[in-house]
């Protein structure tokens, strides 16, 4: 769904400068303090310009021109804040639009309660019924496969084209509706009520329909709405004072004033920013039920991951063929082969693919007339029996040495040392037996995935601790957790174990980030901070998580985490960005009121401006056009790079903060010369 | 400015810094319960007030037990002095017939000392009776800064608490602060002040024949007790008009030095006491360094330009040199200058020199300092406004590296940015909305002796004092009338009193939070690129809300002053 919606349409665009009037309506405005005061500026002035002398004074028509150019400026001031979040949030509604085409149309084949099926908008389906999907149709509504077994296009959901397999049982047997099934029949229990599916929920949360102002954005607000209030009280309280030292500011003078030094820029980019932060998240194909766990994201002290599928690539993989008994490597490695032949499995035909490397030449023809013993849980071993009645085995090696034994074969001398010397060394051993002979062992290894230690580099300059999670015993997870760079692991993981450790990170106030898929991992998902539910998981782990991957792969909680720290970072840096521009500003404006009662004041007139008029419209227009120029950051966020806390800090005050200092001073100067060249001519 | 002038302000200054130290952890000792060795003195001591009182001293109070406890022995106590500064004229202990004062003097000087401002609207030496200068005027002094200090302990324990909701016991604190710290210094500093010459007696005026005949009458009384805890606990208030000016008050050079020192003592120790609370010595040396450098600064600002002196005297009259106006010869500029940087910073509000007679970049900084209301502050009002724009920094910077802003370990959400913002906003509207007021009321405007911007600047002055709870004056105000007795005490009781109520609020959510374990990704607050952001805000965030009122007040007049020269 997201992979299309890149870049900015000329559509969106479009619709984002209507919609900034739209939102001018004052019930609209309100809920932004800062633009709201910009706002009523706005009417005053226009007043203002209507009768120059609304609230007393002789002012000449001059005036009436003066105000009329700062009515337009606190106008376009407030379209461009209305202009960004308009912006952000028309991306999410062209992805909404598709999705709810998606939605519409939608029939399904419910079963009536003498078993027979009638056709019903899906529209009208409820928790509990019962409908029949047959290859080609759309699955009319989120549930869980009752019956049967069949191929599904999920691309609609997750924009990835290669269908999945989805069935009766197990952890995949949860179905999306608006998803296609490609083959076979599927019978589904509905799982959801009308308006509360998957797509419902999608579709508000694009749209940010469903959208709550996050803990921090609302501590950010506080302080806004504090600082704006303090600058009223300023400009309001200067108006008495000036009349004492002097003479009246006019009305239009002090709006501007006090509309510079309100915090506007992150005013209006505030709403925007939060919008594009999520944005972000759902363009990486991860589905965050609320912006609170994108924030949370952003602050998680511990990392939990599986480590199979997360850490290691799914499966292990030979790497070895270890003699033992004064067998010969050529020889295990032939029968170690001859073993794996049949077994379809990735550690199968890691073992063929290993023993072809070494040159061991062998033909699966020659091996059709043999019996194919599948891998059961009951024996632990798999292999074949030849025509010829040989018995040929791998698996694990207790079962072996079992089997062995109980043919009245004897056990190689140094079989026990080989194996724990695979075990210490992370590795998984299977024996290879052929009779009642065991020739050696397969050295399966678990494989981390590339780049995974980089990773987790980058999670320790970020101040994340990871923990890796294994069924593996403490040896072997002792191994892996070296060879990937975690910080910590727990093996002989049961469900429970997890959550424990959760709870007692928790206990010591830290925020705990997991990802989990199936049906066990549920609770430990719902007591995580942030849980990411993988999108093949069970209808009860996506429930339980507040976030879903889509492409569900679990090590995207590491970017989720820099998204949710980016979001804060953009905040943060617009803010101090917006609050030193005040300095200038000051520069600016005082020297230009005060000129006629205190002329000695022109010296605090550091960037020489032309006239009053010009440094005060200079102030006002670079604080008005400062907002699309940084609706881009706003949108892509400041750039984030692991790094300690401080030297963060330095790198960014030095950028956005001594910038927020330096920017308007160049730009107050290049447009009051602008101005004082377009009046000369 | 001279060599030796400078270095005497450098090491006046380096002295407070030392001394807080030992007593920053003296004061940590007694209140975090980890035992001092002189519990064993005290201990017997204090259980026999607690049982006199009646307080049980293992009751553990939430924050708004504290704080109501507070609020109501502050109401007690403010009510108390009204009745005496009402009544005086009738009780006893009053040997030079003074009478009572009016009401509206009354609840101005009532509010006055029990928010540690000192605003004095009267002269003590005419106005008030030697019981009111004891029982009403030192006790609040005593109090007051007992109040302060109780608050910033209270508050300190919150970042210390584990989800907890127990901030101590109000009168343990309280008879604490007073038995351990403030009346064993009071005695001692008062013993050193009459080794001075500085007067103690309950003896009336003295009648002095002059030789040429004129009659002096001398005023005196019970005036090192007072002078003692005047500087300890950061009040100000003097016990004659002229206040440290006054040689009875402040003799020589010396005394004006441990005065100094004195006034700096506690607010200096109480910032150690908060790093080792937070244990965290560095955090405190962070804060020791930044403010002191602003403290320094300062100081020399003024310095500068009362060495500089006069330019229009200069250029009028040939008179050239330090600007003496309104300086005692014994002090001199330096001493002079030191004092009134030192006494807006920790903001005591004494004065040895007049403040008013500065040149205007000279009151200029006492004016900022007390708009800052944090280098170091007054006894334990200082720490609380330290701690409310660290976590309005904490707040901008932990936004930008990217974590949910924190302070010691504990988040700062939205209901802490509320009540913060709060205490912060107070402030500039106590002083900027009063100010106003004055100017455009023609009942206000009558109070000022002087036009134009100094007129201006006398007025911003005076309700900074108050909203800072300072209590130093530019005077130059007739500032004894209904008006101004009612506007300035309201203004000093919401300055003490709101953002006290704020911190408490913000102590308690603070209190109930669990305190996440540092990482490398948590922003530390003791480093010292840490330390000029937290400048950098209160600067700009504290300082620029005043800047139009001070374009047109003392920058404008320093302008128009180079302007009249022809700079």
């Amino acid at each position: 769904m997201a992979k299309n919606s890149n870049t900015l349409t000329p559509d969106i665009l479009r619709r984002a400068v209507w919609e900034s009037f739209t939102k001018l309506d004052p019930r609209v405005m309100v809920r932004n303090p800062v633009m709201f005061v910009v706002e009523i500026g706005f009417v005053i002035t226009l007043l203002l310009t209507i009768d120059q002398n609304l609230f007393g004074g002789h002012y000449s028509a001059g005036q009436r021109g003066y105000n009329a150019i700062v009515t337009v400026i606190l106008l376009v001031t407030v379209l461009f804040g209305n202009f960004a979040e308009a912006v952000a949030e028309g991306r999410g509604k062209a992805q909404a639009e598709s999705l709810r085409r998606t939605k519409t149309d939608l029939y399904a084949n419910r079963k009536r309660a003498d078993g027979t099926y009638e056709q019903v908008p899906a529209t009208t389906l409820h928790k509990g019924d019962i409908v029949r999907v047959e290859a080609g149709e759309m699955i009319p509504a989120d549930g869980e496969v009752i019956e049967g077994l069949g191929s599904v296009d999920e691309s609609a959901i997750t924009g990835e084209s290669a269908p999945v397999i989805r069935g009766a049982g197990g952890d995949f047997s949860s179905v999306t509706g608006g998803t296609k099934l490609l083959s076979d029949e599927l019978v589904i229990r509905i799982t959801v009520d009308p308006g509360e599916s998957f797509l419902d929920k999608m579709i508000g949360l694009v749209e940010g329909a469903s959208r709550q102002k996050t803990p921090n954005e609302l501590a950010l607000s506080v302080l806004l709405a504090g600082l704006t209030l303090i600058f009223l009280i300023v400009i309001v309280t200067l108006e008495p004072m000036a009349r004492y030292v002097g003479k009246p500011i006019d009305v239009a003078t002090l709006i501007a004033l006090l509309v510079c030094l309100i915090p506007t820029t992150i005013g209006a980019l505030l709403s925007a920013i939060g919008i594009a932060g999520m944005d972000r998240v759902i363009r990486f194909n991860v589905i965050a039920k609320s912006g609170k766990a994108v924030e949370a994201a952003g602050d998680v002290n511990t990392l939990i991951l599986d480590k199979t599928g997360t850490i290691t690539i799914g499966n292990r993989l030979a790497s070895e063929f270890v003699p033992v008994g004064g067998h010969g490597a050529q020889e295990v490695t032939e029968i170690a082969a001859i073993s794996s032949l049949f077994d379809e499995t990735p550690e199968g035909r890691s073992v063929i693919d290993l023993a072809k490397q070494k040159g061991i030449a062998f033909a699966r023809e020659d091996y059709l007339q043999a019996e194919n013993v599948e891998f059961s849980a009951d024996t632990r071993m798999s292999g074949l029996n030849l025509p010829n009645g040989t018995i040929i085995r791998k698996g694990a090696v207790d079962a072996i040495q079992q089997f062995v034994a109980d043919q009245g074969g004897s056990i190689p001398a140094d079989l026990g040392e080989q194996t724990e010397r695979i075990a210490k060394e992370g590795g998984t051993p299977l024996a290879v037996v052929k009779g009642t002979e065991i020739y050696g062992l397969i050295y399966l290894k678990d494989i981390v995935k590339p780049g995974m230690r980089e990773r987790f580099e980058e999670l320790r300059r970020m101040g994340i601790k990871t923990v890796m999670c294994t069924g593996d015993n403490p040896l072997t997870a002792a191994t892996i957790a070296r060879e990937a760079g975690v910080d910590d692991f727990i093996a002989e993981a049961k469900p429970q174990d997890k959550i424990r450790l959760i709870q007692s990170e928790q206990e010591q106030g830290k925020l705990v980030a997991m990802s989990g898929d199936g049906t066990n991992d549920a609770p430990a998902l719902a007591q995580a901070d942030v849980g990411l539910a993988m999108n093949t998981g069970t209808t009860s782990a996506k429930e339980a998580g507040n976030m879903i991957d889509l492409d569900s792969d679990p090590t995207k909680l590491i970017e989720v985490v820099s998204i949710g720290k980016q979001l804060l970072i953009t905040r943060g840096a617009i803010t101090t960005f917006s609050i030193a521009n005040d300095v200038a500003k000051y520069f600016a404006i005082i020297p230009a009121i005060f000129l006629t009662m205190i002329p000695s004041l022109q010296s605090l007139n550091i960037m020489h401006l032309h006239s009053p008029r010009s440094a005060i419209l200079s102030a006002l227009i670079f604080n008005a056009i400062i907002i699309p120029l940084l609706i881009p950051l706003a949108m892509r966020g400041v750039k984030y790079r692991p790094m300690g806390a401080t030297s963060m800090l330095i790198r960014n005050l030095l950028i956005y903060g001594l910038g927020g200092v330096v920017a308007p001073f160049v730009g107050i100067k290049l447009i009051d010369l602008l101005l004082a060249t377009a009046s000369h001519l | 400015m001279t060599v030796a002038g400078s270095i005497g302000i450098l090491v006046i200054i380096a002295v407070i810094l030392a001394l807080g130290i030992p007593l920053g952890g003296y004061l940590y000792r007694v209140f975090s319960g980890t035992g001092s060795r002189l519990d064993a003195v005290y201990r017997p001591l204090e259980r026999l007030v607690y049982r006199a009182v009646g307080v049980d001293a293992s009751v553990e109070m939430s924050w708004k037990a504290y704080l109501r406890t507070l609020m109501l022995v502050n109401f007690v106590m403010m009510v108390f002095a009204y009745l005496v500064f009402r009544l005086q004229g009738r009780l006893p202990l009053n040997p030079d017939h003074v009478p009572a004062m009016p009401w509206a003097l009354a609840f101005n000087t009532a509010a006055s000392f029990i928010t540690n401002t000192n605003w004095q609207n009267y002269s003590g030496e005419q106005s008030l009776s030697y019981l009111s200068q004891m029982i009403a005027i030192t006790y609040l002094q005593f109090t007051s800064a007992a109040t302060g200090v109780v608050a910033a302990i209270a508050f300190l324990r919150s970042i210390s608490a584990k989800r907890s909701d127990s901030l101590g016991n109000f009168w343990v604190d309280f008879i604490k602060i007073h038995t351990r710290l403030l009346i064993p210094l009071a005695v001692v500093f008062a013993l050193v002040l009459v080794g001075y010459g500085v007067p103690q007696t309950l003896q009336g005026h003295q009648v002095a024949h002059t030789l040429s005949g004129a009659v002096q009458v001398i005023s005196r009384g019970p005036v090192a007790s007072l002078e003692a805890i005047k500087q300890l606990g950061t009040n100000g208030g003097g016990y004659f008009n002229a206040n440290s000016a006054h040689p009875f008050e402040d003799p020589s050079a010396w005394t004006t030095v441990l005065e100094m020192i004195a006034m700096g003592l506690i607010p200096c120790a109480l910032v150690w006491t908060f790093g080792r609370f937070i244990g965290n010595r560095k955090q405190a040396a962070v804060l020791y360094v930044f403010l002191t450098a602003v403290l320094v600064v300062g100081a020399f600002v003024i310095y500068a330009n009362e060495t500089r002196g006069n330019p229009i005297l200069a250029h009028a009259l040939g008179i050239h040199g330090v600007n003496m106006e309104g300086k005692e010869v014994r002090f001199g500029p330096a001493l002079s200058s030191a004092f009134a940087a030192i006494t807006t910073a920790f903001t005591t509000g004494a004065v040895n020199s007049m403040h008013d007679s500065l040149m205007p970049m000279g009151g200029f900084i006492p004016m900022l300092f007390m708009m800052f209301n944090l280098v170091f502050g007054g006894d334990g009002a200082g720490l609380l406004n330290i701690l409310m724009f660290l976590i309005i920094t904490v707040f901008l910077s932990g936004l930008m590296v990217g974590r949910t802003p924190e302070i010691f370990g504990k988040k700062i959400e939205a209901r802490e940015i509320k009540l913060a913002t709060v205490a912060m906003l107070v402030h500039p509207f106590i002083i900027l909305a009063p100010t106003a007021i004055t100017l455009t009321t023609q009942l206000g405007k009558s109070m000022l002796l002087n036009p134009g911007l100094h007129g201006l600047s006398e007025v911003l002055y005076a309700y900074t004092s108050g909203a800072a709870n300072n209590g130093s004056a530019f005077a130059g105000l007739s500032g004894n009338n209904v008006f101004f007795n009612l506007t300035e005490g309201l203004v000093m009781l919401f300055g003490r009193y709101i953002s006290i109520i704020a911190m408490f609020a913000i102590a308690g959510s603070l209190a109930k939070k669990a305190s996440i374990p540092a990482s490398s990704g948590t922003l530390r607050t003791d480093t010292f690129a840490f330390g000029g952001v937290f400048v950098a805000v209160f600067v700009i965030v504290g300082a620029l809300t005043f800047f139009p009122a001070l374009a047109i007040g003392p920058i404008g007049e320093q302008l128009q002053m180079w302007a009249s020269l022809g700079h």
